[in-house]
């Protein structure tokens, strides 16, 4: 055992950027989940983000643009989703399991040229003498600039749920969408706006996969990272500070123990590795019954259909 | 002039019903995969055997397959439906599928199974794999030569005894050419997760190894690998299970290459003419089944010529990776003074050599 070889900078650092996929997803779908849709799809979203952002990266030589494209690329399909849940009011669930199916094949038969292809590289920021700082030089300033967007977006979400019209609109469909729609509130705009956003960051957070964190394409690549994001979500009760926690707490777990293993530690290494994915399982299964989601702070028409009748 | 039409109409339907029937006898072969058919290593060499059937055979066999499918009760599930869509062989091809294989095989007699890396065997069933510790043994060489920090990271998928096996065979040979050497090993405890995979790499990188051994199936580690090498110091890595050329010469200056083409031609041709039995195969550097891929530029050339030496007298038979004396990890002696291992205690290897830190998980 050899705990010396760990360098809690290095440790803190890579723990931000194995957590930044996860949070980018999660906060997408906070915001569809407070405007009362529940979509599953969260892992077909970002495995198109992560190839429709490789690929145009690759082909311009320009990582923000593929950045740019795979915000679009989650986007458009995620209106699949949309279109099929608000307008002919298919269930939520299952076009969202629809949805993940559809993206994993989709990214697949994109995906066919792309494979063994070194992505341009997104590098870190150069804030100058701020980088050099002793640890706070890399793991505050240190970053690539995806890194600090989701910490920016993190923030701005928080700010516009809380303290906006807009977000009290957008919480106001999630909790009561009749009571909206008499109102006046266009409940169908205004969620169809929070699944593209919500497609949108979850294609950012396949980006990142895989312009940075990996750096590469490769078929099935998110292997399970939405469904992660998705209870997340759960996990912080629908609050955008918590998902922050909750995502870094996931990348740590999943980071810590590599290193931990790698300095020869003697870890119960199979428990640590399933832990994510228990905790998703027990999350799911706490989501699905009725009951205990209203007590976690779940917004009331969560995954309710809407169909105006006046 | 109309009749004419209808006779041939009905000659063409008749063509058709008979092509139809044509069709009954083909050969139908199901193939079950792990991960993706793109992973670039493990699953992707599976397909190119599949692919190779179909070529060599053609219009008489239909060939089916299914990927990223789990180790466990899926996996019963799809090989079920495979024998229920009328298959007459069924491959599948990852060590976590062996008792899944066995239940379905017992429910249905007539359909042939091959199990690939496992250790059981049925009437209905063989099992096949390749001595991928043949190729660990060149590349534990390449790796001690080519080691400045002497510490190698090694990233391992499930505590099985082929992973043993190959971490071993690797260590004992990178330990014989550097005393110094040291291994790393992370169990990530999954075959194909290309971001765990990469975060692992980072991982033993961070901590000092400039080796990165994986028996995981993705390139993700390459990836890893080529992105921490450009800040003065170089890691070098090795393809597994697929060459992985794309990332050579460097970080990737060699792989392992698993060739199943040959024995999956072989194999459909005995269920073709009836002459199918059930048997256990593991075939190694001298058979085909296990290739060295490219030695890159990277690699100094009298290490290179060492290497090569190796893998032909491991094809020869005059070299065993696991020759005495070899000590078990708590001191006890395995293997006495020139003695060879034995393929028994080699397919149950659950015991780390004399040298290697840390513990196996259970």
């Amino acid at each position: 055992m050899d705990l010396s070889a760990i360098s809690p900078t290095l440790l803190v650092a890579s723990l931000m950027v194995a957590a930044t996929p996860i949070l980018l997803a999660a906060l997408g779908e906070l915001v569809v989940e407070k405007s009362g849709v529940l979509n599953l799809g969260v892992e077909g979203m970002m495995i198109t983000g992560a190839i429709c952002g490789f690929a145009v990266a690759v082909e311009t030589g320009n990582p923000v643009v593929g950045f740019f494209a795979a915000a679009l690329g989650g986007a458009l399909l995620s209106m699949i989703f949309g279109v099929l849940t608000q307008f002919f009011l298919s269930n939520q669930v299952a076009t969202g399991l629809a949805l993940t199916l559809f993206g994993l094949g989709l990214s697949s038969l994109l995906g066919q040229g792309y494979v063994g292809i070194k992505p341009p590289s997104t590098p870190r920021l150069d804030l100058g003498p701020l980088s050099d700082l002793p640890f706070v030089g890399r793991v505050v300033f240190g970053h690539d600039w995806v890194v600090y967007l989701s910490l920016i977006l993190c923030v701005a979400i928080w700010y516009f749920l809380r303290r906006t019209r807009a977000g009290l609109k957008l919480r106001a469909v999630g909790e009561s969408h009749d009571a909206a729609h008499a109102m006046g509130l266009k409940v169908r705009a205004i969620r169809l706006a929070a699944i593209a956003f919500g497609g949108a960051m979850a294609g950012l957070g396949g980006a990142y996969l895989s312009l940075v964190r990996v750096p590469q394409w490769t078929e099935g690549m998110t292997a399970g990272a939405g469904w992660i994001a998705l209870a997340i979500v759960v996990f912080a009760s629908w609050r955008a500070g918590r998902v922050l926690v909750g995502a870094y707490l996931f990348g740590g777990v999943t980071v810590l123990q590599l290193n931990l293993q790698a300095a020869g530690v003697a870890l119960p290494v199979e428990y640590l590795s399933m832990s994510p994915y228990l905790i998703t399982i027990a999350v799911l299964v706490v989501m699905s019954a009725r009951g205990t989601r209203r007590s976690l702070g779940a917004p009331a028409d969560l995954g309710k259909q809407f169909h105006a009748v006046h | 002039m109309l009749r004419r039409t209808l006779l041939g109409a009905a000659a063409t339907a008749l063509v058709m019903t008979t092509g139809a029937f044509a069709q009954d006898d083909k050969t139908k072969v199901g193939f079950v995969y792990v991960g993706p058919v793109g992973d670039g290593g493990w699953t992707y060499e599976h397909e190119q055997g599949r692919l190779a059937v179909v070529e060599e055979y053609g219009d008489q066999v239909e060939t089916v397959f299914q990927e990223s499918v789990p180790e466990g009760a899926d996996a019963e599930r799809v090989m079920t439906q495979m024998a229920l869509s009328g298959a007459d062989l069924i491959f599948t091809t990852s060590f976590g599928y062996m008792d899944p294989t066995m239940n379905v095989a017992e429910k249905f007699p007539d359909v042939k199974f091959e199990h690939a890396t496992g250790y059981k065997t049925a009437e209905n069933v063989a099992n096949y794999s390749a001595r991928f510790y043949e190729g660990r043994a060149v590349q534990g060489f390449i790796a001690g030569n080519m080691t400045e920090t002497n510490k190698i990271g090694y990233i391992a998928s499930f505590p099985i005894p082929e992973v043993i096996r190959g971490i071993n065979a690797a260590y004992l040979a990178a330990k014989k050419v550097n005393p110094e050497v040291e291994f790393n090993i992370v169990w990530a405890f999954t075959w194909f997760d290309p971001a765990k995979e990469a975060d692992a790499a980072k991982a033993l990188i961070e901590q000092g190894a400039d080796v990165i051994l994986q028996h995981t199936d993705s390139t993700a580690p390459q990836a890893a690998a080529a992105e921490a090498s450009t800040d003065g110091t170089q890691i070098i890595t090795f393809g597994q299970a697929s060459d992985m050329s794309e990332y050579a010469p460097l970080p990737r200056v060699s792989s392992i290459i698993d060739n199943w083409a040959p024995y999956y031609i072989e194999r459909v041709g005995a269920v073709m003419d009836g002459t199918w039995e059930s048997q256990s195969v593991w075939h190694g550097i001298a058979e085909g089944m296990v290739g060295i891929g490219e030695i890159s530029d990277a690699v100094p050339e009298d290490v290179k010529a060492g290497a090569l030496e190796i893998r032909d007298a491991i094809a020869a038979g005059e070299m065993h990776p696991f020759t005495g004396p070899i000590n078990r990890q708590d001191g006890s002696v395995w293997l006495e003074e020139g003695e060879t291992a034995d393929d028994g205690t080699l397919l149950g290897m659950d015991f780390y050599v004399e040298g290697l830190t840390g513990e196996i998980p259970n």
